[in-house]
C-alpha cells in the first residue's frame, strides 16, 4: 500500500472484532471501514446521534437530515437507531463503545493524549473527544508518526491534554506501539523502517518487544 | 397548549442580553428559519449555548457574523474560522465544554438535578476550579447544571399541542434543551394534527413547549 494514510487505516482495521461498537474520529479514522477483514462487521457509533451508521451516501442520496459527527452526509444500516446527544454520550461514558479511533497532536509514554488545542494557534474545541477517550474500552490513536519530521510520540505531552493515561495503542505508518505500565512497547514495525529509524522519529524511549514482528502489508 | 406563531414573532421574544440555547449539530437540526428571523431582529449581547459555531454562512454562524453574540458556550468551533478570529480579537467570549458534559449539564438543568459526576476532563484544563469527588476509589469532576432564558429547537413533525418527532440525526441537543429553558420555542418543519404522532413516538412532549414557530406563516424574505 503506497498511501501512508490508507496503510494506517488498513492496520487499524485489523484491531476490530466482529460486533464491536466503534467510534471513528474525523479524517483518517473514517477510512478504517474500507479495510475491515472479510466477515468482520462493526457497529459504528457516531456521537451526534447514530448507533449503526452506514457508509457515505452515494452522490445525490445525501440528505440534510442525516449527518455524521463531522457534519458530513451519513447513512444508517438496517437495525441502526438515532439517539439524542445525552443518550449518545451515556453510551460513550457508560463503557458501551468497544473502541474509539482518533488522531492526535501528541501522545506520550504514559498514554496521555493531546488533540484539541494549540494555544495561540489553533482552537478547535474538544467536541466529543474527551468523553470518547475516557469512556471507550479501547483507545487507538491512528496518525502519521511525525509532524513533518517532528516527533509526536513524546516523553511527556507539551500541549494541553485531552485526557490522562487513556491511550492503549498507537498505529502509524512506521509502527504499532502498545502503551504499557512500563512505557511504550514497539510490537510491530513496517519493514520499510528499521527499529533505529523508528526510535529516531520517536522522542519517548521505545521498549522493543521480544515478539517484535513486521506489520503485514 | 403551545401557541403557533410566525418565526419573526418567535425572534421578537428574544431580548438583548438573553442566554439562548440553540439545538442542532453542525447545522443539522438547527432551527434555521428562527435563526434567520433572529438575525433580522438583530437582538444583541446574546449568550448562545450551542454545540458549535456552525459553518461560515450557515446556522449559528449567521448570528456571530452579525455581531449579536457576546458569549458562545460550545464544544467545537473548528468548522467556523470566524469564531476563532473574533475570540482572538476579543470580540467574542468562548467557553468550550466537552460534548458529553455539555449535553449532561443541560439535561441536569432541565431535570431538577444539582449536577453530576463525570470522569471526563480529569487532569485537563477543563478540571480547573472544579471540585473533584471520589466515589468508591474513583475520581470524578463535579459538573453543574446549565439552563438558559430561552431555547430555540426544531422538530420535523410538531403537532398542534407541541409534541415533537425528530427526523434522522436532528435530535441532537434539541431533546435536552427543550427541558432546560424558561421559554421554549420549536420551529416546526411540518405542523400536524394532534394524534398524528403516535403517543409512543413522541420524543419531546408538548408540556415543554411554549410556542411553535411556523416558517410557512408570515415569512418575510430580506
Amino acid at each position: 500500500m503506497d498511501n501512508v494514510r490508507s496503510c494506517i487505516a488498513a492496520r487499524v482495521a485489523q484491531e476490530l472484532k466482529d460486533g464491536d461498537v466503534v467510534n471513528l474520529g474525523i479524517g483518517l479514522p473514517t477510512q478504517v471501514v474500507n479495510y475491515l477483514p472479510e466477515g468482520i462487521k462493526i457497529i459504528i457509533h457516531s456521537e451526534n446521534g447514530i448507533v449503526g451508521a452506514g457508509t457515505k451516501p452515494a452522490p445525490g442520496m445525501e440528505s440534510r437530515y442525516y449527518v455524521d459527527a463531522g457534519g458530513q452526509p451519513a447513512s444508517i444500516t438496517p437495525g441502526g437507531a438515532y439517539v439524542d446527544s445525552a443518550t449518545s454520550f451515556g453510551i460513550i461514558r457508560g463503557g458501551h463503545v468497544d473502541a474509539t479511533i482518533l488522531g492526535a497532536l501528541e501522545v506520550d509514554e504514559e498514554g496521555n493524549l493531546a488533540n484539541w488545542i494549540i494555544p495561540g494557534k489553533m482552537v478547535n474545541g474538544m467536541g466529543g473527544a474527551m468523553d470518547l477517550v475516557v469512556g471507550a474500552k479501547k483507545v487507538i490513536i491512528a496518525m502519521e508518526h511525525t509532524s513533518k519530521g517532528a516527533p509526536k510520540i513524546l516523553k511527556k505531552c507539551r500541549l494541553p491534554l485531552t485526557a490522562v493515561k487513556v491511550v492503549d495503542l498507537i498505529i502509524t505508518e512506521m509502527a504499532v506501539i502498545k502503551v504499557t505500565d512500563k512505557g511504550l512497547e514497539l510490537i510491530e514495525h513496517n519493514p520499510k523502517y528499521t527499529v533505529e529509524k523508528i526510535q529516531a522519529a520517536t522522542e519517548a524511549k521505545l521498549i522493543i518487544s521480544p515478539e517484535l514482528k513486521p506489520t503485514a502489508a | 397548549m403551545a401557541k403557533i406563531i410566525t418565526v419573526d414573532e418567535a425572534a421578537e421574544k428574544i431580548q438583548d442580553g438573553m442566554s439562548v440555547m440553540i439545538g442542532g449539530f453542525m447545522g443539522c437540526g438547527n432551527p434555521h428559519s428562527v435563526i434567520d428571523a433572529l438575525v433580522r431582529r438583530n437582538a444583541k449581547d446574546l449568550t448562545i449555548i450551542c454545540n458549535d459555531g456552525g459553518w461560515p454562512g450557515f446556522g449559528v454562524a449567521k448570528l456571530i457574523t452579525n455581531r449579536q453574540v457576546k458569549k458562545l458556550i460550545a464544544t467545537h468551533i473548528g468548522l467556523n474560522k470566524e469564531v476563532g478570529q473574533k475570540m482572538s480579537a476579543g470580540e467574542l467570549e468562548v467557553q468550550l465544554i466537552p460534548q458529553g458534559t455539555f449535553a449532561e449539564r443541560i439535561r441536569c438543568g432541565g431535570n431538577g438535578m444539582g449536577g453530576f459526576l463525570t470522569p471526563t476532563g480529569l487532569g485537563t484544563i477543563v478540571a480547573e476550579g472544579k471540585q473533584v469527588v471520589n466515589v468508591n476509589g474513583k475520581d470524578y469532576l463535579l459538573e453543574l447544571p446549565l439552563r438558559a432564558d430561552a431555547a430555540l429547537i426544531i422538530g420535523y413533525k410538531v403537532d398542534r399541542s407541541g409534541n415533537i418527532w425528530y427526523r434522522g440525526t436532528t435530535r441532537t441537543f434539541n431533546v435536552v434543551m427543550a427541558t432546560a429553558a424558561d421559554l421554549v420555542i420549536v420551529e416546526a418543519e411540518n405542523i400536524v394534527e394532534v394524534g398524528e404522532i403516535e403517543p409512543e413516538n413522541v420524543v419531546t412532549q408538548s408540556i415543554f413547549i411554549d410556542y411553535i414557530a411556523d416558517p410557512s406563516r408570515g415569512w418575510r424574505i430580506l
